[in-house]
């Protein structure tokens, strides 16, 4: 009880000091928080994609189609549920800034294979049944304020001109992680303009998703597509969404090592600043604890309480910015919505939070206690200022 | 004022610890500041360095890239018209008539996947690059399945390198010969004939041309008449302009992050410095008082204080830097969200950077002792030399 009570008097001796410390600490830690949640965000994609649909694309890589004419082999593989199609369309709303993933797809079994984006029942049909329809999901349609009924125009990229769609239904995530950012119209609609226009690109599709009735066996029947097309003109590559999301984000994984480096970088200058602190704390009470000493505490009482001293202050700080968390990752998510969609801190990373704390000052006191313990009686009173 | 000064100079040095410490904490501020910017400007440098000025490169309107891009023959003969295309020393148009696309290779060492630009070039596709040249092996023979790779994909990716081949279109390509093309993006390409290719991807169309202007003014013109012909659904843009627009999306990612980043640690590092000199004034009132009772005016004390503060961030700026010029030996390789393809790119120190990253650190030294300064100004002498 006497050394928590003089460790707590002794940190608030220069209140100034200990208040920017901690106020350090609670910087460092704020910032770590939100950089580990930021590189979470990054692999939100892959946790929130199935493992039992599998996904077909060309073997070459993502940019070369599929025969549309797959669909039916691909349908007779043993352990195939459903099989839908789709195909990365890339079109341009007003300009580049309001970049959104578009695709073209086969609308039912397409929406049977994604029962995370919900739709009423009126809606689903309505967009079933208009070939020039679309749907979007609820963040793109607030941002864009746009209604049922709506036409909205892209500027294809990859297949060019201009294209109108009519918005029929408005889909809502079923949990936070599900994308909420898409358009998604009829790929009957882009293949008959094709038809006219481009002939050549005409009855290709992007991928193939494919639903498999034992998720077990997800491997196998990937496998089994892979073999049917084997040595054909265009062969296939088969792995689940989720080692398909897992690639995607693999290939920019270098700039997320980099942050995640940065926010290590980010605990070791507070780690210096708060091992300064103490060490120039221990400097100015040397004579304090000869005399101590001289009242016949012991090294490890000296220890204790320069130890105790930093880990103190530097929890301190590491509760604050832990509170300071919550509402800067609310701000983050309503007035950067565009760009995270949603921006929750989890609990592991609030646990990691407070031991980095903790390792701060355990860190910090390293050298003051060793100096403060070992110092001798006679040297620390001889000792002035 | 001089000997307040020399004064300020003195204490840094007897208080090494404190010093190296305070002085530390920015120099890793002011480190991942200058990598930040470094990364941007590399990105940026090799995409930009990659074009030619007095190139045209020609792609499909509302294409963003190469890869999106395609050009019937038909009207990649029209362009070859053009009057305002170069003659090359044989007396044919200097122009390149190419492919591209991307097809998945697998990085060395690891299993996961990345998509590399494979370029289809004709006969004048080097001649028009005059900063690509082969460094080993030698050049794919016309009509065979020969392929050759740039530096960054003989060293990372499996199958790049000399005598080691690549699979794709039903048929093996072998590697023959490695190129080097300086600080640009065709690092990170492979190149092969572009007649073989087009039949191996089954794709009836070029993707891009690219030509040399006669006169360099003369890209206006050019422009035009592309643009304005019926006939072409194209459009021109210099080759370095082109390669600059694809890498701003990323270039300004970056920026941005390390902006936001340094940003936030930066106050970690001021207060870090706040503490320190906070310090330095309350352990010497003493000789303050001193100094001041010798006719040393408040502003002189003011000064010293400051100016020990801003060296102190001066010492973790050059600190910073140095540690970040070391940087310049990493390469990073990543996919460029904007042409969806692999890209290396090393960290560039440039001069810019280096005034940046000092002048940051000055202002980091300065709000953190003008504060402490202020205080130590301020105190009254008769309290100051009665403080023990």
């Amino acid at each position: 009880m006497f050394f928590i009570k003089l460790v707590i008097r002794n940190a608030f001796r220069h209140r100034l000091r200990t208040c920017l410390t901690i106020a350090g600490v609670a910087i460092a830690i704020l910032a770590f928080g939100m950089l580990r949640t930021l590189v979470g965000l990054w692999y939100v994609g892959v946790e929130s994609s199935s493992a039992s649909r599998l996904i077909t694309r060309n073997a070459i890589s993502l940019i070369f189609p599929l025969p549309i004419a797959y669909a039916e082999r691909i349908r007779q593989v043993p352990g195939v549920k459903t099989v839908s199609y789709g195909d990365w369309f890339g079109g341009i709303y007003i300009d580049e800034k309001h970049f959104f993933a578009s695709y073209a797809i086969e609308p039912e079994r397409y929406l049977d294979l994604y029962p995370e984006f919900i739709l009423t029942r009126e809606e689903r049909e309505a967009f079933v049944r208009d070939r020039k329809g679309c749907v979007v999901g609820k963040k793109l349609a607030d941002k864009y304020g746009w209604k049922i009924g709506d036409l909205i125009t892209l500027k294809g990229t990859i297949y060019p001109g201009q294209w109108e769609f009519a918005l029929r239904g408005i889909y809502r995530g079923k949990d936070k992680g599900t994308e909420e950012r898409v358009l998604m119209f009829h790929w009957d609609y882009l293949n008959e303009v094709l038809k006219k226009t481009v002939p050549a690109r005409a009855d290709q599709v992007g991928y193939y998703i494919i639903g498999v009735t034992d998720p077990a066996r997800a491997a196998e029947v990937a496998l089994d597509v892979d073999r049917t097309f084997k040595n054909s003109l265009a062969e296939t590559m088969t792995e689940t969404e989720r080692a398909f999301q897992l690639g995607f984000v693999a290939m920019t994984e270098a700039i997320m090592i980099a942050i995640q480096i940065v926010s290590y970088v980010v605990i070791v200058i507070i780690m210096v600043v708060a091992a300064n602190t103490m060490a120039m704390t221990a400097r100015e009470r040397i004579p304090e604890y000869a005399t101590l000493k001289t009242l016949g505490f012991g090294t490890e009482h000296i220890a204790a309480i320069v130890f105790g001293e930093s880990v103190f202050i530097s929890l301190l700080g590491g509760v604050l910015g832990v509170l300071l968390t919550f509402p800067a990752s609310h701000w983050i998510e309503t007035e950067l919505a565009q760009y995270f969609p949603y921006f929750s801190v989890s609990r592991a990373t609030i646990y990691i939070d407070l031991a980095t704390a903790c390792g701060i000052g355990a860190v910090a006191a390293l050298f003051p206690t060793w100096r403060g313990a070992t110092i001798r009686i006679a040297d620390g009173l001889r000792r002035i200022g | 004022m001089a000997i307040p000064c020399y004064y300020s100079f003195r204490n840094l040095w007897t208080r090494r610890l404190t010093t190296v410490l305070t002085s530390l904490g920015m120099a890793l501020v002011v480190f991942v500041f200058a990598a930040t910017m470094m990364l941007a400007e590399g990105l940026q440098k090799t995409l930009v360095e990659t074009g030619s000025y007095d190139n045209v490169v020609v792609i499909r309107k509302s294409a963003n890239s190469e890869v999106q891009s395609g050009v019937e023959r038909g009207q990649a003969a029209i362009v070859e018209s053009l009057p305002e295309v170069a003659t090359g020393p044989d007396g044919r148009p200097l122009l390149d008539k190419e492919l591209v696309v991307l097809i998945n290779l697998t990085k060395r060492g690891t299993d996961k996947p990345a998509n590399v630009v494979i370029r289809g070039v004709g006969p004048d596709g080097l001649a028009l690059r005059p900063q690509v040249r082969l460094v080993a092996g030698r050049m794919p023979r016309p009509g065979s399945a020969e392929v050759i790779a740039g530096k960054n994909i003989a060293e990372r990716f499996q199958g790049g390198g000399i005598g080691e081949s690549i699979r794709f279109g039903m048929r093996d390509w072998t590697v023959v010969g490695t190129f080097s093309a300086g600080t640009t993006g065709f690092n990170s390409e492979i190149w092969g004939d572009v007649d073989l290719l087009m039949q191996a991807f089954r794709r009836p169309v070029y993707s891009s041309v690219l030509f040399r202007l006669r006169d360099s003014s003369a890209f206006e013109g050019a422009r035009e008449l592309i643009e304005g012909d019926p006939r072409l659904t194209l459009e021109a843009k210099r080759e370095t302009r082109y390669y600059r627009d694809q890498s701003e999306q990323m270039a300004t990612f970056l920026r941005i992050l390390g902006i936001s980043l340094t940003l936030v640690f930066s106050v970690g590092a001021m207060i870090g410095a706040m503490i320190t000199m906070y310090a330095a004034v309350a352990n010497r009132i003493t000789e303050i008082g001193t100094m001041r009772a010798l006719g040393f005016g408040r502003l002189s004390i003011l000064a010293a204080f400051i100016l020990e503060s801003l060296l102190l961030g001066l010492t973790g700026g050059m600190l910073g830097l140095f540690f970040s010029s070391f940087m310049q030996l990493i390469t990073i390789s990543t996919m460029n969200w904007q042409t969806f393809s692999e890209l290396a790119f090393n960290f560039t120190l440039t001069f810019g950077i280096v005034w940046k990253s000092l002048l940051f650190s000055l202002i980091m030294g300065l709000v953190g002792g003008v504060l402490p300064a202020f205080r130590a100004a301020r105190m009254n002498i008769v309290e100051a030399l009665r403080a023990s």
